[in-house]
């Protein structure tokens, strides 16, 4: 139980630190690894509460939903990361 | 209900436009007809879907054959046919006008696959019937939205849709969060079954709360409500005109929509009139700041893209009068005014913005003082930016005018008068910007022979224009009994 708790609050903890960085740094990519840290805080939340105890099956709900959510996550920084990269090609020949 | 669920409209509104991406990336030298295909298929989709709960009721889908607790699970009641129908006309008509819209091969390329990806997550974040379907949704339509935006290219465009992307990621994490809160309160994900879990639980206050905030705050966060509607007016300004149409008419929209799902569905018995009354101040400082930035641009579509800040701060004010109105007649005319002005702005913007981009392409630019003339060059454009403008304004017939009237009513039957002086200024605000553009468009040259000139580009963006004006204000008691239609709770 106090696994679990530590597990979750430090996702919570995850959560707050990623939020507080990606309001406070302006260059693309430290924004997009403070988003990155903030979906791996809730990813931290979720699979804490799928453990249902030593030895028991944990509940599957939560980890399926964390895959999915990598993937989105995997997804939306490429897009993220490709505009960044046109808007500085840009730059650099404008 | 197993055997036949390829074919059963709910699911095909979700398909079909899948499916078209998935052919129009195939086959890119045949991506406008296909397009156009999907297009028509997935609005009839709809229409049947709409149909179907007309004559049955609210409508649920379990998918698979598991359980509803791990299952995909779809639903359709009044409120989402209401707003699925409204999206699905509109992207038909945004459709038939990006086909002529794009010279660029390669823009026109891109342009399909995106668009039908777009409205794919549009139509299965109306008619999700989970919290995490609704992040994936959700997630879906803020990427897809962003690369559109994107699409022409330009510094000013990347730019404002990358901060776009990187301001709607912030708001699905904290969605997500949220959701995170919820199962680990209640163990489940299901809309109905979440919902009478909070109803049932009043121990759980403290984490029902903390879901509440983060959620509707990421969901603020995407719909542009003031103050954080500062990514909007760049990123829906620059975008090309059918993408503009898009996410000002309908991608605003489905996070207002999902709002209001979790503010009246799911979350009723913790929101207080307090948390109520603080949304509609944002929304009243949005109506007042939108219309005068609106009021104030120097560019066509900067204007509507603020009046659809504007524009979507009138949603927020009746979140208060639902709070204290009981069940009962009062109380349906408030929520079917809601949704009445969600219906009617999505048919006016869509149609301001095609006719904005007509009038782009046509002059070269969209400078408002520039404008002169463009009435007698392009009469039929002219005459669905006029409509669409008495429908922004909430003029009658429009269904924004008895929309507005709904809520003036409300707002002093319930004794919160204020809300009355928010309305007005906003309307009269919305004249004085539409009537800008209206008195410089019309100039010297001599009138024409031919009110359309380019069938494809105008007609799409007269008939929406129409629609907002003429049959929502002139038909829309269906609506009532639509909207009557409510999903009758859990599994």
């Amino acid at each position: 139980m106090t696994a679990q708790f530590l597990y979750g609050g430090a996702g919570l903890i995850l959560f707050v630190l990623g939020l507080w960085s990606f309001l406070v740094h302006a260059p693309l990519l430290r924004k997009l690894i403070a988003l990155n840290i903030m979906g791996g805080g809730v990813f931290h939340v979720l699979i804490a509460v799928a453990y249902r105890g030593d030895g028991v099956t944990p509940d599957p709900v939560p980890h399926a939903l964390v895959l999915t959510g990598i993937v989105v996550a995997v997804s939306a920084t490429a897009l993220a990361l490709v505009l960044g990269a046109r808007l500085q090609d840009e730059q650099r020949q404008g | 209900m197993y055997s036949n669920l390829l074919t059963d409209p709910l699911v095909l509104c979700i398909t079909l436009p899948l499916l078209g991406a998935a052919l129009t990336t195939a086959l890119p030298r045949h991506a406008v007809p296909l397009g156009i295909l999907a297009a028509l298929a997935t609005c009839s989709a709809a229409v049947t879907l709409g149909v179907d709960v007309w004559q049955h009721g609210a409508l649920r889908l379990v998918l698979g054959g598991w359980e509803p607790e791990l299952a995909i699970g779809l639903r359709a009641d009044g409120l989402a046919v209401a707003l699925a129908l409204m999206a699905n006309l509109v992207a038909l008509g945004i459709s038939v006008y990006a086909s002529g819209y794009f010279r660029d091969p390669e823009r026109m390329r891109a342009f399909w696959p995106l668009w039908l990806l777009l409205w794919a997550a549009l139509n299965g974040l109306f008619l999700a019937g989970d919290l995490f379907n609704l992040y994936v949704m959700l997630e879906l339509l803020g990427i897809t939205a962003a690369a559109l935006g994107a699409l022409t290219g330009s510094r000013e465009a990347v730019s404002a849709n990358l901060r776009y992307l990187l301001v709607g990621l912030l708001g699905s994490i904290s969605y997500l969060l949220g959701v995170a809160l919820l199962y680990t309160a209640h163990g489940t994900l299901d809309l109905g079954l979440v919902a009478r879990a909070i109803a049932a639980n009043d121990r759980l206050f403290a984490v029902d709360a903390a879901a509440l905030v983060l959620m509707v705050s990421g969901l603020a966060l995407k719909a542009a409500l003031f103050p954080l509607h500062f990514w909007l007016p760049p990123a829906h300004a620059n975008a090309p005109a059918p993408v503009s149409a898009a996410l000002s008419a309908l991608v605003v929209k489905a996070s207002v929509y999902l709002i209001i799902r979790l503010w009246l569905d799911l979350f009723a018995p913790i929101t207080g009139l307090a948390a109520a009354m603080f949304l509609a101040l944002l929304g009243a400082a949005a109506v007042v700041w939108g219309s005068w930035r609106a009021l104030r641009a120097e560019r066509l579509k900067l204007l509507a893209a603020y009046s659809t800040v504007a524009q979507i701060g009138y949603l927020f004010l009746f979140l208060p009068l639902l709070a204290v109105t009981p069940p009962g007649p009062p109380r349906d005319n408030l929520l079917a005014a809601l949704v009445l002005m969600a219906l009617t702005h999505g048919f006016a913007k869509s149609g301001f913005f095609l006719a904005a981009g007509l009038v782009q392409t046509n002059a070269g630019h969209d400078r408002i003082d520039d404008l002169g003339g463009t009435a007698q060059r392009l009469p039929a454009t002219t005459f669905a930016i006029a409509l669409a403008g008495s429908a922004l304004i909430g003029l009658p017939p429009s269904g924004s005018f008895i929309g507005k009237w709904l809520l003036m009513q409300g707002a002093i039957e319930s004794g919160q008068w204020w809300w009355v002086i928010v309305v007005t200024t906003g309307s009269l605000l919305a004249s004085a910007y539409v009537f800008r553009v209206l008195s410089r468009a019309f100039g010297l040259e001599p009138t024409p022979l031919k009110f359309v000139t380019d069938a494809r580009a105008e007609v799409p963006a007269l008939l929406l224009s129409l629609v907002a004006v003429a049959l929502l204000g002139l038909a829309s008691g269906p609506l009532w009994t639509l909207l009557a239609l409510r999903a009758g709770g859990g599994a």
